[in-house]
C-alpha cells in the first residue's frame, strides 16, 4: 500500500479516535438517555429531603384533633400550616417538636382585614379586636366558629375602648352608661346598646353632694352648670379631656 | 520524494534503540515519555469506564417512579387566595431558598385596579411581611391576590435557551434544573416570560421551582398546595378524569397567563382577571 495512504489513514485514525475518546470524557455518562438532559439529573432532584409530611400523615397519632378538625370552618387547612413542617416530627414518632404557636402573630396572618382579600372571608382589626387577648381564649382554631356572645364589648368596640383606656374614665365599666341585651352580641343593630337617658351617672362623680367625701373628679354645679344640657353634648364621656 | 523519506525513517529507528529494563544510566527523555504515554492510554480508559459506571449506578436510584402516564399540572383559583403568603414560607422551606428577598420559586402578587383604569401590582418579599395599606381607598375599583410560580411550559423557552442542556422538561411535565451540570449563564433567566427563574446566590446556578418534584414522586403534593389555607392551589394529573385538577379544569373558566407566547403553561388559573400579565 502507498505510503502516503498508510500515513492519512493513521491520521484519521487518530483523529477518530481522539474525537471518540473527548466524547466520552466530556459527555456525562446518562446525558442523552432520556432527552437533551443527564437522565441523573432528575433521580438528584427526587433525593431531596422532604420536609412538609402531608396532611394525611398527623391522623396517625393524632386522630381526635383530627376528627375534631374535619367538622370545623379549618376543615380545608392542613395542619402544617400553623404547626410548621413536621416530616421530620412524624418520622421520629413525635420526638421532634413543632412550631411553638403565638395565636396573635400566627392568625391575623390570614385573618388580619385586608380589602384585596376575598369578600365573605373571615377578617378582623388585630389592633382593636381584643388587643393583647390571645385568639384561642374565645376560638377553638380546630374549629372554629365566630363567638356567638363577645366576651366583652371591646371585641367590637375597639376604637372606643382604647379611647376610654387612656382616658380618665379607664375604670369605669362600659354597662355604667349602656344596657346591652344580649341579642345585641349576635345582632347588632336590631337589638341597641342603650345610651343613658339622663346625667344621674356622671353626677356621682362630678357632683358630689358631701363635699368631705370628694374624689378627684372635678366638680360641677348641676344647677349653674349648663343646665339644659346633658354632659355629652360638650364632653366626649369616653375621653372627656380630649374634648 | 518516497524514497527520500523512506530513508530518513529507518535512520530514526535506529537512534532509538529499545532498552527493555529500567537503567538509571541509559533512560532517556525520548524514552520516558514514550512510556509514559503508553501507560496513559492504556490506563485512561479503564478509570473513565469505572468513574461513568459509577455515576450511572448513583443516578438509578428513583425509588421504583415511572413518570410514563403522569401530566402535572397546577391550578390557582384567584378568588380563593388571601394572599397570607403560606405557600411562600412552605416553598421556601421545603426547597430552601435563600430567606432573603428576591428569590422565590413562588410569590404573590396584589393587584389594584383603580376606577381610571390604572393597575398597581406589588409583592413586597413575595407577600411574605404581608402588604402596606392601598392609598386613596375610594378610587380603588377592585383589588386581589394573584399567586405566581413557574407555569412549567409544554414548550419552555427557559429549555431551549440553555446551551448545555442543564434545564430540561421531564416526561410528566415538570421542568427542572440539572445543578450540577448548569454553567451559570443566566440565558434561561432572561428567556422565561414570567420571571420564574433566579440565580442561586451560593450555588451559582439557575433555581426554580421543580413542582415540589421530590415530594410529587412520593404520592405527596407540593409544599405550596400543602400549606394553602383556602385551597386555592389545585394540583394533580391533567389528563385523568376524576383528578381534582380535572375537575377544577372542567368546571371552571380557565386561563393560562400570557397566552400569545405559545408556551403553553401548564399553570391553569380561574377567576383570572384581564388585568393580570
Amino acid at each position: 500500500m502507498n505510503q502516503q495512504l498508510v500515513r492519512l489513514a493513521a491520521v484519521f485514525g487518530v483523529a477518530g479516535g481522539t474525537f471518540v475518546a473527548a466524547r466520552y470524557v466530556l459527555i456525562p455518562a446518562t446525558f442523552g438517555d432520556e432527552g437533551h438532559y443527564r437522565a441523573a439529573a432528575v433521580s438528584t432532584v427526587i433525593a431531596r429531603p422532604v420536609k412538609y409530611a402531608g396532611r394525611t400523615e398527623c391522623a396517625d397519632c393524632h386522630e381526635d384533633v383530627v376528627k375534631t378538625g374535619k367538622l370545623g370552618n379549618h376543615r380545608g387547612v392542613s395542619c402544617e400550616v400553623c404547626h410548621g413542617p413536621a416530616a421530620m416530627h412524624a418520622e421520629s414518632g413525635g420526638d421532634s417538636t413543632t412550631r411553638v404557636i403565638q395565636p396573635r402573630k400566627l392568625c391575623p396572618v390570614c385573618h388580619a382585614y385586608d380589602p384585596s382579600r376575598p369578600t365573605g372571608f373571615p377578617q378582623i382589626d388585630p389592633v382593636e379586636h381584643n388587643a393583647l387577648k390571645a385568639c384561642t381564649k374565645c376560638h377553638n382554631p380546630h374549629a372554629p366558629v365566630p363567638p356567638r356572645t363577645p366576651e366583652e364589648c371591646k371585641a367590637c368596640h375597639g376604637q372606643i375602648a382604647r379611647a376610654k383606656g387612656m382616658s380618665q374614665h379607664a375604670r369605669l365599666a362600659c354597662t355604667g352608661c349602656h344596657v346591652a341585651p344580649d341579642q345585641h352580641k349576635i345582632a347588632p343593630r336590631a337589638f341597641a346598646a342603650t345610651k343613658p337617658a339622663d346625667i344621674s351617672y356622671c353626677v356621682r362623680c362630678h357632683a358630689q353632694a358631701d363635699t368631705t367625701r370628694r374624689n378627684e373628679a372635678t366638680q360641677v354645679d348641676v344647677e349653674k352648670h349648663y343646665k339644659r344640657n346633658v354632659c355629652w353634648d360638650c364632653h366626649y364621656p369616653h375621653n372627656p379631656k380630649a374634648s | 520524494m518516497s524514497d527520500q523519506r523512506e530513508a530518513i525513517v529507518p535512520a530514526a529507528e535506529a537512534t532509538r534503540t529499545p532498552l527493555p529494563v529500567v537503567d538509571p544510566e541509559s533512560f532517556d527523555r525520548r524514552q520516558f515519555i514514550e512510556q509514559m504515554c503508553k501507560a496513559c492510554a492504556a490506563g485512561a480508559p479503564v478509570l473513565l469506564a469505572v468513574l461513568h459506571i459509577a455515576e450511572a449506578q448513583g443516578a438509578g436510584a428513583s425509588g421504583g417512579y415511572d413518570p410514563a402516564g403522569h401530566v402535572y399540572a397546577m391550578g390557582i383559583d384567584v378568588d380563593k387566595c388571601i394572599g397570607c403568603a403560606r405557600c411562600v414560607a412552605a416553598c421556601k422551606t421545603e426547597n430552601d431558598v435563600p430567606a432573603e428577598p428576591h428569590y422565590f420559586n413562588t410569590w404573590i402578587e396584589r393587584y389594584v385596579v383603580r376606577t381610571d383604569g390604572a393597575v398597581q401590582v406589588d409583592s413586597p418579599n413575595g407577600g411574605l411581611d404581608g402588604y402596606p395599606p392601598i392609598e386613596d381607598e375610594a378610587s380603588v375599583l377592585r383589588t386581589f391576590f394573584v399567586p405566581k410560580l413557574c407555569n412549567h411550559c409544554a414548550n419552555p423557552p427557559c429549555v431551549q435557551v440553555c446551551p448545555v442542556g442543564a434545564t430540561f422538561s421531564t416526561k410528566d411535565g415538570v421542568v427542572l434544573v440539572d445543578e450540577d451540570y448548569c454553567v451559570g449563564c443566566r440565558y434561561c433567566i432572561q428567556a422565561c416570560p414570567y420571571g420564574a427563574r433566579w440565580f442561586h446566590p451560593v450555588k451559582r446556578v439557575a433555581s426554580k421551582c421543580t413542582l415540589c418534584y421530590h415530594r410529587v414522586v412520593q404520592g405527596k403534593l407540593p409544599a405550596c398546595v400543602e400549606a394553602c389555607p383556602t385551597g386555592a392551589r389545585i394540583f394533580g394529573e391533567v389528563e385523568d378524569r376524576s383528578t381534582p385538577l380535572s375537575r377544577f379544569m372542567r368546571w371552571e373558566d380557565i386561563q393560562v397567563l400570557k397566552p400569545h407566547l405559545n408556551t403553553e403553561p401548564k399553570v391553569y388559573y380561574a377567576h383570572l382577571n384581564g388585568e393580570v400579565r
